[in-house]
C-alpha cells in the first residue's frame, strides 16, 4: 500500500489538530488552571504524534512527542503553566505548522528541532541540563505504556473483578513495522484478549486504533484470572507481532495515580471530571458522521453543469409561454421549482462557515498585541456564518489587514487608555451575520476612533481632496477617504501597518468580490469597519433591460427601485440631467450615451424608464428604454481578453442563447 | 523536413493562415453582442457552447478595409494560453502542410508588422502567417 494515498489525509487531519491545539492553547492562556483544556491539547498532540510516526515523519513525531511529555506534566499536575513555557509550545506548535507544511508542498517535513527540543526537556527536568543535547525520543512500546489512568467507572470495575480473583494486566504489543494492516492485527489481538477476560482500556483508544491512527504498538489493559504466561502464549498464533510484553500491574500502580487525579478534579472543579480516552473516541465518531470528503473541483463542476441548465431552463420557459401549451407549461413549472431547490442545495453545498477563516485570527492577534506591547481581547462574533467558498477564499487577507489596522492604529497604547479611563485591556470584535442576500463582516475596535481633522488634513496634504471639498464632506465620507490609496494616517510608520497600501487594498478586494465597505467612527469610543458581501458569485438576481436593441442586465444588489417618468420631469443642473425623486435631487445617467449604444430610430418617447441604483449612500437613476423582467442569471466572465471594461463587470447568457452584458453601475459613481 | 498544418483562410482577395495548434473549432456566425468600450475591432462576444467568448474583427485589428457579412464569413476559435478568443473571416480555404522552410520571414520593407509571423510559399499561394499572440495584444495596452 502505498502512504501516498494517505498523505492528503494526514495533512487534513494534522491542520485540523494543530487549529484545535491553538485554540485551545489560547483558552489555557486565560484559562491555566482547567484541567479539561489541557486534555483537549494533550489529545491532539498525542493523536497528530501518533500520525507522524506511522506516516514515517521522525522530526515531527519527536517534537510532538516532547511536547506531550511537557503536557502530561501539567495535566498531572507536576508542573504548573508558566508565560515562558506558553511561548516555547507555542513555538514548537509554530514548529509543527511549518513541518506540516513542508510535507504538503512535498517536501519532507525535516526542521531542526534540537533547539525547541531542548527547551522542551528544560521544562520537563530542569535540573538535568545534559538532557538539551540529547537525541530524538526512542519511540517504543515502553514510551506509550507511561500513562495508564482510569475513571471512576473503570476503578471500581478493577476492584469488583480483583475481588473475584481477577488480575490486571498491562499488555503492551509492538506490531512488526512491515505489518501492513495494522488495525486488522490489531482486531485479532482484541479479540485474543476478549478470550481471556475483559479487556477495560486500550491506549491509543479503540477508534483510533481501528483508524490506524497509532504508531507500530499499542497498549491494552486486561482483567483475566489466567496467569501471565498463559496470557502470552494466546497471542502467540497472530503473526506480524514483533514483540508482546504481558506485565502484571500491582495495587500500588494502578491505584496511586487515579486518587492523584480524583482529589485533583475535586479540587478544580467538582463538576468537571476529567475526560478520559474513552470520551474522545465518542466525541470523534459524532464528528465524522456520515460526511465524505469531496475534491472542491467537483463541486466546481457540478456548479458549472447547473448553470448550464439554467439556461436551458430560460429557454424552455421561453417556448412554453411562446407556445401556449398546458402541459408544456406545467411541466417546466414543475422543473423550475426543482432546479430552484437544486439550486439551493448546491450553493449550500459549497457554503463554508466563516470560522475557517477567522479561526486564525486569534492566534495573530496575540502575536501582534505582544509585539506592539498592547493589551488586547479578540472576540469573535458568529464563526458558524456561511458564505460561499470563492468568497472565502478571498476574504482572508483584507480581514488581516483590516485587524492589523484596528490594532495598530486602532486601540490606544495601555498607559493611554488608562488616562483616558478606559480599561486597559483594548477589546476587537470580529463578528460576522448574515442579512438578506447578504454577509457583512465587522471588524470593530473600542479604541481612539478616526480623528476627522487628521485625515482631513491629510487627505489635503495628499491631494486626495482639495481645501473646499473637504468642508463639504459628511464624517462618513472623510472616513472613507482613509481607504483611497496612498493614504496613511499613523505618525510613526511601523511594519505592520501603515505603509499607505493597506486599505485601498482592501476596498479594492472587497469591491471584486462584488462587496462594499463602510466605516463608522466615534471619537474617544472607537470605530467599526462593516464588509457587505453578497453570499455567492456564481448566480445572482438581475433586473434585465432595453436600451435600442441591446439587452443589459443590472444585479439586484446594486437596485434601489425602478420607475417611470414623463420627459418634462428632467431638469438641468450645471449641464447635468436630473431628476426630484422622493425628495431628493438625483442624477441621471443614459445608458445609451455612455455605452454608446447605436440609435434605432423610434420616435423620442415621452417616458422615460429610470434605474435608481445605488453605491454605499449614494444613488443615482441610470435611463433605458424599456424594462423586461428580472430573471437569474449565471455570472461569466468575458474573457481573458476583455478585463477592466468600464462599467461592465461580466456577461451572462440569457433563454434565447444570446449574450447580455451586467452592468457594474458602481463605477457610474465618480 | 519539419511539417506544420495550417488553416488557411481570405480575407478580400488575399490568403492568411493560422498555425493549426491554436485552433479549436470554426464556427458560423452567429449573434455577437456588442460590448461598449472595448477596442474597436472586438466586434462583440458570442455565447459558445455556454461560454462567453469574446469576437475580433480580424479586418479592423489588421487595418484592412471593412466588408460586410456573408454566407461563407466564419469564426475561427482560437486558444492562446488560456485565452480563447474568435476570429472572424471572409472564407475558409483548407487545411495545408507545410515545410517549415518554405516560410519566409517577413524581411520585405512594406509589409512590416508584428502580427506576422511570416508568409508561405506553396503551390503557388503565397499566405500570410499570423502571429497569434500578438493579435490578442490590445495595442497601446
Amino acid at each position: 500500500m502505498d502512504l501516498n494515498d494517505f498523505l492528503e489525509l494526514f495533512i487534513e487531519e494534522s491542520k485540523e489538530h494543530l487549529q484545535s491545539i491553538n485554540d485551545q492553547l489560547l483558552k489555557l492562556e486565560t484559562e491555566p488552571e482547567n484541567p479539561a483544556i489541557v486534555n483537549e491539547i494533550f489529545r491532539s498532540a498525542h493523536t497528530l504524534k501518533g500520525m507522524a510516526g506511522s506516516m514515517g515523519f521522525e522530526d515531527l513525531a519527536s517534537l510532538t512527542h516532547q511536547m506531550e511529555n511537557v503536557l502530561d506534566l501539567v495535566r498531572n499536575s507536576k508542573l504548573s503553566i508558566t508565560s515562558e513555557m506558553m511561548d516555547v509550545i507555542f513555538s514548537c506548535v509554530d514548529l509543527i505548522e511549518r513541518m506540516v507544511e513542508s510535507i504538503e508542498q512535498g517536501g519532507d517535513g525535516k526542521e531542526d528541532v534540537t533547539d525547541v527540543v531542548g527547551q522542551l526537556r528544560m521544562i520537563q527536568n530542569p535540573s538535568d541540563p545534559t538532557n538539551v543535547q540529547a537525541g530524538a525520543y526512542q519511540e517504543s512500546a515502553a514510551a506509550v505504556a507511561e500513562d495508564i489512568q482510569f475513571d471512576q467507572y473503570q476503578l471500581s470495575v478493577i476492584q469488583e473483578a480483583k475481588k473475584l480473583g481477577n488480575k490486571l494486566y498491562q499488555i503492551t504489543i509492538q506490531l512488526d513495522k512491515n505489518c501492513v494492516m495494522k488495525s486488522v492485527r490489531a482486531y485479532m489481538v482484541f479479540q485474543a484478549a476478549e478470550e481471556l477476560g475483559e479487556v477495560i482500556q486500550s491506549n491509543p483508544p479503540v477508534e483510533q486504533i481501528e483508524e490506524e491512527n497509532f504508531d507500530d504498538s499499542f497498549s491494552i489493559l486486561l482483567l483475566s484470572e489466567r496467569d501471565t504466561k498463559e496470557i502470552q502464549a494466546a497471542f502467540h498464533p497472530i503473526s506480524e507481532l514483533s514483540e508482546v510484553v504481558v506485565r502484571e500491574l500491582s495495587d500500588e500502580q494502578e491505584t496511586a495515580m487515579p486518587i492523584e487525579k480524583a482529589q485533583k478534579a475535586v479540587k478544580s472543579n467538582a463538576q468537571v471530571l476529567p475526560k478520559d480516552k474513552g470520551d474522545q473516541g465518542a466525541a470523534k465518531k459524532k464528528h465524522r458522521s456520515k460526511s465524505i470528503r469531496v475534491d472542491i473541483e467537483k463541486l466546481d463542476h457540478l456548479m458549472n453543469l447547473f448553470s448550464e441548465l439554467i439556461i436551458d431552463r430560460g429557454r424552455l420557459e421561453q417556448i412554453s409561454r411562446k407556445s401556449e401549451l398546458t402541459d408544456l407549461t406545467e411541466t417546466v413549472e414543475h422543473m423550475t421549482r426543482i432546479s430552484t431547490d437544486l439550486q439551493g442545495l448546491i450553493l449550500n453545498m459549497r457554503m463554508v462557515q466563516v470560522e475557517q477563516v477567522f479561526n486564525r485570527f486569534p492566534r495573530m492577534v496575540r502575536d501582534l498585541a505582544k509585539e506592539l506591547n498592547k493589551k488586547v481581547q479578540l472576540i469573535v462574533e458568529g464563526e458558524d456564518t456561511e458564505l460561499d467558498r470563492t468568497v472565502i477564499d478571498e476574504i482572508g487577507d483584507p480581514l488581516v489587514h483590516l485587524l492589523r489596522n484596528a490594532l495598530d492604529h486602532g486601540l490606544e497604547s495601555a498607559e493611554e487608555r488608562t488616562a483616558a479611563g478606559k480599561s486597559e485591556e483594548g477589546r476587537i470584535l470580529l463578528k460576522a451575520y448574515h442579512s438578506g442576500n447578504q454577509v457583512f463582516i465587522e471588524v470593530s475596535d473600542d479604541g481612539k476612533g478616526i480623528d476627522r481633522g487628521k485625515v482631513l488634513n491629510k487627505a489635503i496634504e495628499r491631494g486626495v481632496v482639495t481645501q473646499s471639498e473637504a468642508e463639504t464632506l459628511s464624517d462618513r465620507e472623510v472616513y472613507s477617504l482613509i481607504l483611497s490609496s496612498g493614504f496613511s494616517t499613523a505618525e510613526k510608520i511601523s511594519d505592520i501597518s501603515g505603509r499607505g497600501v493597506g486599505l485601498d487594498v482592501v476596498k479594492t478586494k472587497i469591491e471584486s468580490l462584488g462587496g462594499s465597505i463602510s466605516i463608522e467612527s466615534e471619537p474617544g469610543n472607537g470605530s467599526i469597519f462593516r464588509i457587505q458581501l453578497p453570499l455567492t458569485l456564481s448566480i445572482i438576481y438581475a433586473m434585465l433591460v432595453k436600451t435600442g436593441d441591446e439587452t443589459y442586465a443590472i444585479p439586484f444588489s446594486s437596485i434601489v427601485e425602478i420607475t417611470k417618468i414623463s420627459k418634462d420631469q428632467v431638469s438641468t443642473l450645471y449641464g447635468q440631467k436630473v431628476i426630484q425623486f422622493r425628495e431628493q435631487v438625483v442624477s441621471l445617467v443614459s445608458l445609451k450615451e455612455v455605452f454608446n449604444v447605436p440609435a434605432t430610430d423610434t420616435v423620442e418617447k415621452q417616458e422615460l424608464f429610470v434605474v435608481i441604483v445605488r453605491k454605499g449612500d449614494k444613488i443615482m437613476g441610470l435611463v433605458v428604454d424599456s424594462v423586461l423582467g428580472q430573471q437569474e442569471v449565471v455570472l461569466k466572465t468575458l474573457g481573458g481578453m476583455l478585463t477592466n471594461l468600464y462599467a461592465v463587470s461580466g456577461a451572462t447568457i440569457l433563454g434565447n442563447g444570446e449574450v447580455a452584458l451586467i452592468i457594474d453601475s458602481n463605477q457610474f459613481f465618480k | 523536413m519539419e511539417k506544420m498544418k495550417i488553416v488557411a483562410f481570405r480575407l478580400g482577395d488575399e490568403e492568411y493562415g493560422l498555425d493549426i495548434q491554436f485552433v479549436q473549432s470554426i464556427e458560423r456566425i452567429q449573434p455577437i453582442t456588442r460590448v461598449p468600450n472595448a477596442p474597436e475591432f472586438v466586434e462583440g462576444v458570442i455565447n459558445l457552447r455556454g461560454n462567453v467568448t469574446p469576437v475580433l474583427d480580424l479586418r479592423k485589428r489588421l487595418n484592412l478595409e471593412k466588408e460586410g457579412h456573408t454566407e461563407h464569413t466564419r469564426v475561427i476559435i482560437t486558444k492562446f494560453e488560456e485565452i480563447e478568443l474568435g476570429l472572424i473571416v471572409d472564407k475558409i480555404s483548407d487545411v495545408i502542410d507545410l515545410d517549415k522552410e518554405s516560410i519566409e520571414a517577413v524581411s520585405s520593407s512594406r509589409i512590416q508588422s508584428d502580427n506576422f509571423e511570416g508568409i508561405a510559399k506553396t503551390e503557388g499561394r503565397l499566405i500570410v502567417l499570423l502571429k497569434l499572440s500578438e493579435l490578442i495584444k490590445i495595442p497601446g495596452k
